[in-house]
């Protein structure tokens, strides 16, 4: 059932290789696309994380009687207030940084983000939640149909995935957005022949045997159209690899990945949509989540490090106005424990969206833990979170207030939800 | 150099990893359906390519120590590519490979749970050299490369890595875990749209007691976790699922005692394993992984190996020979139309370009760059097959190992050049005679020939073919056409 890019290519992937402009307009192009400076950063946390160990209800008592070993005591918690229906609420202990950027106003909790019958597959979840389309996820994602509404030619470099796969969001019908593993050193051709003539000879035939497209064969175009494209781009990304920042980020992945962000950020590439993600969320054994140096607490410490770095280096360079990042994962997690001291694919869970330009805070309501009698905050026998906020309308605001597209085009529906006001 | 027919090498390619010049020489002349059997027809228990590991005349392996591969997951991982490499049975990796993605089992979830050396067993020990006999993953796959189908999926589900990687060790019933009971149903065999989640909670209960004991002397080589049944910790009472369970199309499981619970797991695997769901899912599976990324399958196709899976008795190597036998497969227009695995690239690249003084530790990080690191993938799901190997790192990635191997071959190309180095073009023909490529667009060939030229007047100097022998075998092999199997 996964989604691939494969049905794209049978209709006629020519299409989206041949609106790559050619590599001598790309500057031009990156300069008059970037005129507004303002970018998306999608973090996904994949596996399915389990909102209700990041924000944490520590005074509902069903929160520690269904999760006997695996509570976070409420004396660890980092209380950050009540929301709208009074229920006092924690961040996971390790989340010290997002704590910061929570109180200088930049950090925005949405709960019970989900959709009307939740997937409980990894899969089907994660293509939901990327297309925006829970009756058929199938299709492009609803980032890549955001980049196809661009207006053609685009900068290779519209988007960005710091990682090796693509991930469906960003797969548009026309668009075709590069995957640049950290570190972004490795982005770079090698010659067999240490010469520099001859490595020159070498890049010239490498681009025009990419650059040849045959209509006739989509699949051929296709991987052409992805070498041409690499070819065309190793000297702006080689650019951003020798980037610093104004802070020390930390050597795991997800910090590694907010670097080369923020280096493309300061560098101007003209980028409008990044991609990072951090596995380890389908947590069925052996959560940990109280563990000094292991599990899911190190899971928290790396997102915390990692987006404090990484907002730290941009409100030091004056970007920090320049960026929304917002997480998703393909699902909450069930809110008992299992046997194993970790938990199953549950419904619901929290999104998070942090820049300059948010409105921090807590948005929607708790659930209500308690599995007994009418309870309308959880759902499949009292056993799930069930949604409040459906992440479409998260996605809307994002698109109309800051990407500014229209979201009802792009989400083929009217999400918007006025009380969503965090930008 | 004698070549075999199109067909036959198209064969090779995906029955197989390509072949060298000698293989080729050894298909030559062979009619197509004795190349079949002879890639068919292998005895999975009598293959010693194993000891030609660490000889002259074959690619080399590099390690820190002893070379380890029972007990060291790098070691693992190029013993497996020395076997894709070097192998009389190339359809036995072939096949093991691809129940490696569908039975998608990541080394890493492991290795946080258990030693590094443990982990690595789970996933790689060769029972005749483990001192406890254990038999890693990847050869339970070598074993029933084209077994039984129904037997294989009883054998995953005892299988230690699995009962780590989708947590069954911990399945009991005061808890059950529903991890394997959910990609049981979703993953190994009928597909997300057939079961409902009422199903996964009773696949749950159905393995509940199907756990891991420690076996052997503790603090000793033979100590291990093998598979045992625990009747204690067995759900005993009767689970209903929304299809049927057995001939006479009861979807319920009855109540058991809980010695003899354990038959609850062996009825919903066959029950699961004969679903013509599960037929007809595995018949399209077997089109992607041997026929084609380009078009989907026909209902023909899938109906026909659907009915022959099913007819035998969920046999694989009676389901594999009519893949590879049908029409569909033999059509030329199907010659190419399949995206390379990095493993089935890397693999190919050496046999037709080179090995010798190549290590195939080299090839493990391009690889890892290439999207494909070997006992490592993403998910359960697997890796994401045809375009999505080809993201612009992905395709860099591979342009640059071609450099790479080209680098390394480049004097050894030189001197099998020397009798092609008349002309720009007898040396271009050189090297598309080396490989197994499609008819090339005449703007390629174009740029070939203009890449030969490029420099010096081209005179066929020593010098001049060490440059571009090696310059033209990283075009070719970095190009998009070579990029299909």
């Amino acid at each position: 059932m996964k989604f691939t890019r494969r049905d794209f290519i049978r209709g006629g992937v020519s299409a989206f290789t041949l609106s790559f402009a050619a590599p001598a307009f790309l500057s031009d192009l990156a300069r008059a696309q970037g005129a507004s400076r303002r970018n998306l950063v999608v973090l996904y946390l994949s596996g399915g994380n389990d909102a209700l160990s990041m924000l944490i209800p520590f005074q509902d008592p069903f929160y520690f009687s269904r999760r006997p070993t695996i509570f976070v005591p409420a004396s660890s918690v980092i209380q950050i207030g009540r929301d709208q229906s009074n229920v006092s609420l924690g961040l996971h202990p390790r989340l010290t940084g997002l704590k910061q950027i929570f109180e200088e106003g930049h950090l925005a909790l949405i709960q019970r983000s989900g959709y009307p019958n939740s997937s409980r597959s990894h899969f089907l979840g994660t293509d939901i939640w990327s297309t925006a389309h829970p009756e058929n996820s199938m299709g492009p994602g609803w980032l890549g149909r955001y980049l196809d509404s661009l207006p053609s030619p685009v900068d290779p470099l519209v988007g960005w995935c710091t990682q090796r796969e693509v991930p469906h969001t960003l797969v548009g019908n026309r668009v075709s957005v590069p995957a640049i593993p950290v570190p972004v050193s490795s982005y770079a051709f090698s010659s067999p022949n240490p010469d520099s003539a001859e490595r020159a000879y070498s890049r010239t035939a490498m681009a025009q045997i990419a650059s040849h497209v045959p209509v006739d064969q989509p699949n051929l175009a296709f991987v052409n159209g992805t070498a041409e494209a690499a070819l065309a781009t190793l000297d702006r990304v080689a650019s951003v690899g020798t980037y610093t920042g104004t802070v020390a980020y930390a050597g795991d992945g997800l910090s590694q990945a907010l670097k080369t962000v923020a280096g493309a950020m300061a560098r101007g590439i003209g980028t409008k949509v990044f991609w990072v993600q951090i596995g380890g969320f389908d947590t069925h054994s052996a959560q940990q989540v109280n563990a000094a140096n292991a599990g899911y607490a190190n899971l928290m410490g790396n997102l915390s490090t990692s987006l404090l770095a990484f907002y730290t280096d941009l409100k030091n360079q004056g970007l920090l106005q320049d960026t929304v990042v917002v997480q998703f994962s393909e699902f909450g997690r069930r809110i008992a424990e299992n046997g194993s001291a970790g938990t199953d694919h549950g419904a619901a869970g929290v999104m998070m969206v942090m820049g300059g330009s948010v409105n921090g805070g807590l948005y929607g309501t708790a659930p209500n833990l308690n599995p007994a009698g009418a309870n309308p905050t959880l759902e499949n026998g009292g056993n799930d979170v069930t949604y409040e906020t459906d992440f479409r309308s998260v996605y809307a605001r994002i698109m109309d207030n800051w990407l500014g597209a229209n979201s009802v085009s792009i989400l083929d529906g009217d999400y918007r939800k006025s009380t969503l006001t965090f930008i | 150099m004698s070549r075999p027919s199109a067909l036959i090498e198209h064969l090779l390619r995906r029955a197989g990893f390509g072949a060298s010049p000698a293989e080729r020489d050894s298909y030559d002349g062979l009619g197509y359906y004795e190349a079949v059997s002879r890639l068919v027809d292998f005895n999975p228990d009598e293959t010693d390519v194993d000891n030609r590991i660490g000889t002259p005349g074959y690619v080399g392996t590099t390690s820190a120590g002893a070379f380890s591969p029972n007990q060291v997951i790098n070691d693992a991982r190029q013993r497996w590519l020395f076997r894709m490499i070097h192998t009389p049975a190339p359809l036995q990796e072939k096949m093991a490979m691809l129940w490696h993605q569908h039975f998608a089992t990541a080394f890493t979830k492991i290795s946080g749970l258990v030693e590094a050396t443990t982990a690595t067993r789970m996933m790689a020990a060769k029972p005749s050299e483990d001192a406890a006999g254990a038999r890693g993953q990847i050869e339970l796959f070598r074993q029933y490369a084209l077994g039984n189908f129904r037997d294989l999926l009883i054998e995953v589900a005892k299988d230690p890595a699995m009962l780590y990687w989708l947590d069954g060790r911990t399945n009991t019933n005061n808890k059950p875990q529903e991890n394997f009971g959910r990609e049981l149903m979703e993953l190994f065999t009928i597909g997300v749209a057939n079961y409902v989640e009422t199903d996964v909670y009773a696949a749950a209960r159905v393995f509940t007691g199907w756990n891991l004991v420690n076996v052997g002397t503790t603090g000793t080589a033979t100590a291990y976790q093998a598979f045992r049944y625990n009747g204690a910790a067995h759900d005993t009472g009767e689970k209903t699922f929304s299809f049927p369970i057995f001939a006479n199309g009861s979807r319920t499981i009855p109540p058991r005692s809980a010695s003899a619970g354990m038959q609850d797991g062996v009825d919903l695997i066959n029950a699961l394993a004969f679903h013509p769901e599960t037929a007809k899912r595995l018949a399209r599976r077997l089109w992607t992984w041997f026929v084609s990324e380009a078009k989907l399958p026909n209902d023909q196709f899938v109906d026909r190996i659907a009915d022959v899976y099913l007819h035998t008795g969920t046999d694989m190597k009676a389901t594999v020979r009519a893949v590879l036998v049908s029409p569909e497969f033999m059509d030329e227009a199907n010659f190419f139309q399949r995206y390379s695995w990095p493993a089935e690239y890397v693999v190919r690249m050496l046999k037709e370009v080179g090995y010798v003084g190549f290590s195939v530790n080299s090839a493990l990080q391009p690889m890892i760059n290439m999207g494909q690191q070997l006992f490592e993938p993403p998910d359960v799901n697997g890796w994401e097959l045809g375009p999505g190997w080809f993201s612009t790192g992905g395709m860099l990635a591979r342009m640059n190992f071609a450099a790479t191997v080209a680098s390394n071959q480049r004097v050894a190309l030189r001197d099998a050049a020397r009798p092609s180095r008349a002309t720009p073009q007898t040396l271009v023909k050189f090297a598309l005679d080396r490989l197994s490529l499609p008819t090339l667009a005449p703007e390629v060939y174009g740029t070939l020939l203009d890449y030969v030229r490029a420099g010096n007047a081209w005179t066929g100097t020593d010098a001049q073919l060490l440059n571009k022998s090696g310059g033209l075998f990283h075009l070719l092999t970095g190009a998009g056409e070579y990029q299909f199997v």
